[in-house]
């Protein structure tokens, strides 16, 4: 069944609290590689059927309105999920 | 209404024994919204009738305000308040809110019940987490710093009043031209006094929108409103009950006047 991902992140602008908490947390475990987390969010939109241009813009409006937030979230991508595909 | 004083030895009958007491208000329940009971309670001591309402159900029930208690409506799955944002009740709400003739329904947002109001778009902005990452808990003093709403209409202007905070998602956020406009058109109501609680932009604790009717605001007022059960206050202990005058404002102002 195809599956349309959405990606949302939290604005560059706006300090992303989980992010930091995480970011803080790794070198405890040894991680000490990394210099900055920022956590988001990714949905996975099932569709019974082929994926059209106007599903496809039906989920760029959902991804807008309602899984992103848009005084605080960007919507970084909303795509196919083509290995998903029946 | 008159507004002329009795003369003293007037016996003639008082205008409408009370008509504060026939003010409805609403108190919406969510799945998994909290603080529903108290604020009802707070609507009854501030001299209202309080009518229980539910998120599924379409009737405004003829109330005459809103109140969206807090909570963690939906587990504040999403974001906070953005699942609540989409039920029945909420589309009969931001109508009532936001009606181009006639009286707009005042509606009041506390915590869980602000972030709904952001998530509606009836009030600009957005929470996110506290800066330091913690759930905060503790009584806040705050300013009032618009007393021109239906909710702080008995308020005095920069009255200093305490209530209790307690959240996790506190930290309000908007983009710089918006901040802007709040400040230049006076619509940042409540401002925490003291060290910023939780990082929220310009110190800012509840706004009001463009027409005033729809207030929203982190702290909790319905866990002010009686003596034994609110902040420490100077007379003693847990007998602050500064929340109250949010109620008895909007009912007053309900009534006819602001006063």
């Amino acid at each position: 069944m195809p599956r349309i991902i959405v990606e949302v992140m939290p604005k560059p602008e706006i300090l992303d609290p989980q992010g930091k908490a995480i970011a803080s947390a790794l070198p405890h475990l040894g991680f000490t590689d990394f210099s900055g987390v920022r956590q988001g969010k990714r949905f996975e939109l099932t569709f019974e059927g082929v994926v059209t241009e106007q599903v496809l813009e039906s989920a760029r409006t959902a991804a807008a309105e309602m899984l992103s937030n848009p005084v605080i979230e960007d919507v970084i991508s909303v795509r196919v999920d083509d290995e998903g595909a029946a | 209404m008159s507004t002329e004083t009795p003369l003293i030895g007037d016996f003639h009958a008082a205008p409408a024994a009370n008509p504060l007491s026939g003010a409805r208000i609403g108190v919406v329940t969510f799945p998994g919204t909290l603080d529903d009971r108290d604020a009802a309670r707070a609507v009854r001591l501030g001299g209202g009738t309080a009518v229980p309402l539910w998120h599924a159900d379409e009737s405004l029930q003829n109330v005459d305000a809103i109140v969206l208690p807090g909570g963690f409506s939906y587990g504040d799955y999403l974001r906070a308040g953005a699942i609540a944002r989409f039920a029945p009740m909420m589309n009969k709400i931001i109508e009532a809110a936001t009606a181009s003739s006639g009286t707009r329904l005042p509606v009041l947002g506390i915590c869980n019940g602000f972030q709904m109001l952001t998530e509606s778009h009836l009030l600009p902005g957005s929470m996110v987490k506290n800066d330091h990452l913690k759930f905060l808990c503790r009584d806040q003093v705050l300013r009032v710093e618009n007393t021109s709403t239906p909710w702080t209409s008995q308020f005095t202007p920069e009255e200093l009043i305490a209530i209790p905070l307690k959240n996790q998602d506190g930290q309000y956020l908007a983009d710089p031209a918006t901040l802007e406009a709040l400040e230049a058109e006076g619509r940042v109501v409540f401002r925490y006094v003291g060290e910023n609680p939780n990082g929220s932009r310009n110190r800012i604790a509840g706004v009001t929108n463009e027409t005033h009717n729809v207030v929203g605001l982190m702290p909790h007022p319905e866990h002010a409103v009686e003596a034994g059960y609110g902040p420490d206050d100077a007379t003693g202990m847990r007998s602050g009950t500064d929340g109250l005058t949010i109620f008895t404002s909007v009912i007053a102002s309900l009534a006819g006047g602001a006063q």
